[in-house]
């Protein structure tokens, strides 16, 4: 009897989803088949995925040579807890949102619903190799396919003139990232030219390296994987790329490929480098804090819910990074525990963004396809007309915010929790320093609940903006599932964190070394100490729920008990119409007052004569201005000058021949 | 004795080589550049034969019978019935005046004689001091096809060039193998019957034979 290991599941998985990914293009011309057969047999593909990131967690780590690839150089693949964390987190998300893709697409254009179903299925078995690669080559082969995969889903719709810009300033940013990364993997090699082997993950993790080329491979890391994940400075493609794409794929993007990044930078710096500085948890550390603060500002002023979740997705990720940074400084400085802690709360984190940025994007493709409108202005009292959307959007908008007792509180509940231990660090700088970074995470936490008030009270609460709203309709069963597979995730993750951080630690351990203490029980979170501080989320939901119900006995059994429909008191406005609501600018107002130094704000302010005043404020991002256009302008001038040795005249070409024939002559002869 | 003979016949036919090369450059008509061609070609095929006889080298003759059939014959006459077809045997304006021209190939020849002598140094070939001549042979070639802007006489500096190639081979090795030559000169057919396509689509798009109407097709 042939024993499975959990690594050879993983790899017939991609297998199954590049087979799927090729009858998909075959079935052009059977629509329904692909979106009833393809796309949910993709789904079950998921589900096997997290199974096996599951089985894999517990056991011990397996390797496996896949012979292809060039001669000599096989693909090595391995699947320790750090890769299978990653692929619960695949499959799980993953699950959800190719379950909803199955209603979703629905009635797309035939040609392109068949070259979809090729790009997504190949899109998955991409970051499922970029999670399983245990050399240079494959992950990098692995990541080329996931960028230009995503490139292609992208720009599904590739006739609009923007989509293609957005597609090609993703891929520009990819691309650059990728070299970076090639960059890193040859430091990382040593320069040991003449070992066929050196290109694998298991060379590098012995390879002697000085503090200078290790800390030129981790720049080179944090730079390629900052591109993928978006980190400011290299963030501008996201909310360009996010709100393009397709909702289930805009989904994926932001909830699970965002993360290969964050897994890529774990492995190459906790695992393949090993002396690890602390200043580069410092400079982590910094950069998240920026990208944080820096999106969800840019969140708040958004106008469009796509690309106020893209920029919302920026900031989650600032606050990974930031636990990142947080996870090295205390790991370099010999404190595992602590390391441990920050470590646990930035994969939880990673984790719980996937549930609930998944859903929260396919919850805006719902809206999307039912009123047509994606920017907020146009949208409005959606609650009545699209009651499951908004009731399951509800759930991940208060995940996102951090309310307990969902599951963003949980993360960033740790990762605070982390925050306030550094005191015991050697270095009193970093003390001083830190307590500042734990009120800029608070802050963008902050901000992020103010966001998704807006986000949320905009779209489905008030009045419709527009008279069509009326009729929106919703939402088919698969569209329903796969939003409550997410939100159960939410949920689940959120009142269960004890028994996540028990799934989890095995991956802790092979970082950090250390798993992380909880001093509580199986219904309490106590990290480090119960004495400090504790979280029963159990029975904060179970308190929540009998007030709730205690309430509503009293109100309607004790106080009078009837129900009485009347008009409510107008303020003494009797007219009250759509146009009186706070609208998503007006919202974003108070925030955009504060950060405008951050933003260049174009306005357009309605002439006072204008029966249909229109006002419209457009908040674009500064640094695009100050670092991307002069390199735009910079290499437009390089290429026009290199364009002037273009003459047409071929006299002048066969001078440029006969001038280095000569040149070429004389150097010889010399 | 007869070796030195053979070799000052073989010298004069390589200085005849360079004279037919700046007459080239001076011709001012596309018939006349053929003909000057074609006699280039007698003066190779003449002297390739003189070497094969005089060494022994027996697949040198072969290089020479094709030498002779392709370029004294064949192309010469496939040229003059293009230009009947085409009606294009006019005076060719020159970019550069020919005077100048002349002048820079003077120079081109002096840089071809200083850059061949340390390798015919190397060479052990009888007629090594012809090497600069070849090339000297080669870049006044290639100033023609510079300095003309028609494109019949672009191609004709072009074989001119594959000349000058050719007797730099003889004279610094014997030669090529057999076989890259026959690849070689099956290459110039070839490319001759293509330009010659090439010809007929430009006058069909310009109306004229004359280059600079290309610059159009430039981007931007």
């Amino acid at each position: 009897m042939l024993e499975l290991l959990p690594l050879d599941w993983a790899w017939a998985i991609v297998l199954y989803w590049l087979i799927l990914a090729g009858t998909g293009l075959l079935m052009q011309s059977r629509p329904r088949l692909i979106t009833g057969l393809v796309f949910p047999l993709g789904a079950v593909g998921a589900l096997a995925i997290s199974a096996v990131g599951l089985m894999g967690l517990i056991q011990p780590a397996s390797h496996f040579i896949l012979p292809i690839g060039l001669p000599d150089l096989p693909f090595h693949l391995r699947l320790d807890a750090l890769s299978a964390f990653f692929l619960v987190l695949l499959g799980g998300a993953a699950f959800g949102v190719t379950i909803y893709a199955v209603g979703y697409l629905r009635g797309m254009e035939r040609g392109s619903l068949a070259l979809l179903a090729m790009w997504y299925h190949l899109f998955l078995a991409g970051m499922t190799m970029v999670l399983l690669a245990d050399d240079a080559y494959a992950f990098m082969v692995a990541w080329e396919v996931m960028a230009l995969s995503s490139y292609f889903l992208v720009t599904t719709d590739h006739d609009v003139p923007e989509i293609r810009r957005a597609g090609f300033l993703y891929l520009l940013i990819a691309h650059v990232g990728a070299v970076s990364l090639l960059l890193c993997f040859g430091v990382l090699q040593g320069g040991a030219v003449a070992n066929a082997s050196a290109y694998t993950f298991d060379y590098m993790r012995n390879a002697e390296m000085t503090p200078f080329w290790a800390s030129a491979a981790f720049l080179l890391a944090l730079f390629g994987f900052g591109a993928k994940a978006g980190l400011v400075p290299l963030h501008v493609w996201l909310p360009e790329a996010h709100p393009a794409a397709p909702s289930p794929v805009s989904a994926l993007m932001s909830g699970v490929m965002l993360k290969t990044a964050i897994y890529g930078l774990l492995r190459v710096t906790f695992d393949l480098l090993n002396a690890q500085q602390g200043w580069w948890g410092t400079l982590a550390l910094a950069l998240g804090l920026i990208t944080a603060l820096y999106g969800v500002i840019f969140a708040a002023v958004q106008s469009d819910m796509k690309r106020l979740l893209a920029w919302s997705s920026i900031e989650n990720i600032g606050i990974i990074i930031a636990g990142f940074g947080l996870a090295l400084i205390f790991y370099a400085d010999g404190k595992g525990a602590l390391a441990a802690l920050a470590m646990t709360a930035l994969l939880y984190h990673s984790l719980n963004h996937a549930f609930f940025k998944g859903l929260l994007f396919v919850g805006t493709g719902t809206v999307l396809h039912a009123t047509g409108a994606r920017n907020l202005g146009r949208l409005g009292g959606l609650i009545r007309y699209l009651p499951w959307t908004a009731w399951l959007t509800l759930i991940g908008a208060l995940s996102i915010a951090g309310l307990p007792p969902l599951n963003g509180f949980v993360s960033d509940w740790l990762l605070l929790q982390a925050f306030l231990l550094t005191p015991g660090l050697s270095q009193p700088y970093l003390n001083m320093v830190i307590p500042v970074a734990a009120a800029t995470v608070a802050l963008a936490s902050a901000l992020a609940a103010y966001v998704m008030v807006k986000f949320y009270g905009v779209i489905f609460l008030g009045q419709p903006r527009e008279p069509g709203l009326v009729h929106a309709r919703a939402t088919k069963w698969p569209e329903r599932f796969g939003m409550i597979w997410l939100a159960s995730g939410c949920v689940l993750l959120g009142v269960f964190p004890t028994q996540v951080i028990g799934w989890i630690s095995p991956a802790v351990l092979l970082l950090t070394g250390q798993s992380m203490v909880n001093d509580g029980n199986w219904l309490t979170l106590a990290p480090v100490d119960a004495d400090r501080a504790s979280y029963a989320p159990l029975v904060f939901l179970a308190v929540v729920l009998v007030v709730l119900l205690l309430t509503f006995i009293i109100v309607r059994k004790i106080y009078h008990g009837r129900v009485r429909r009347a008009d409510p008191w107008d303020c003494g406005y009797p007219e009250q119409t759509a146009r009186m609501q706070d609208s998503a600018e007006g919202f974003g107002q108070p925030v955009r007052q504060i950060f405008e130094s951050f933003m260049r704000v174009e306005r357009e302010t309605p002439d006072p004569f204008d029966r249909k005043p229109q006002y419209r404020g457009d908040s674009r991002d500064r640094l695009w201005l100050l670092l991307y256009a002069p390199i735009a302008r910079l290499t437009d001038w390089i290429s026009d000058q290199a364009g002037r040795v273009q003459h047409g005249r071929i006299q002048w070409y066969l001078i440029y021949s006969f001038a280095t024939l000569i040149f070429l002559l004389v150097f010889v002869t010399r | 004795m007869s070796l030195t003979y053979h070799l000052q016949i073989v010298n004069l036919l390589a200085a005849l080589l360079l004279l037919i090369s700046f007459a080239m450059l001076s011709q001012r008509r596309i018939v006349g550049l053929v003909t000057l061609f074609a006699w280039q070609g007698a003066a190779l095929a003449t002297s390739t034969a003189i070497v094969a006889w005089s060494t022994g080298q027996h697949h040198l003759y072969y290089s020479a019978a094709l030498t002779l059939v392709l370029k004294v014959i064949a192309m010469p006459w496939f040229f003059y019935r293009l230009i009947k077809k085409l009606d294009v045997d006019r005076d060719v304006e020159t970019m550069i005046n020919i005077p100048t021209t002349m002048l820079i190939g003077i120079a081109l020849v002096i840089f071809a004689f200083n850059l061949a002598l340390p390798i015919s140094q190397m060479a052990g070939t009888v007629m090594r001091s012809t090497l600069g001549i070849a090339m000297a042979t080669v870049l006044l070639a290639f100033l023609m096809m510079i300095t003309r802007s028609k494109a019949i006489p672009q191609v004709i500096g072009f074989l001119a060039m594959e000349n000058g190639l050719f007797f730099a081979a003889t004279s610094a090795t014997y030669g090529m193998p057999l076989v890259v030559e026959m690849g070689v000169a099956l290459d110039v057919l070839v490319g001759v019957f293509v330009l010659s396509i090439f010809f007929f689509q430009i006058r069909e798009t310009f109306d004229s034979l004359d280059l600079k109407h290309m610059e159009k097709l430039k981007e931007r």
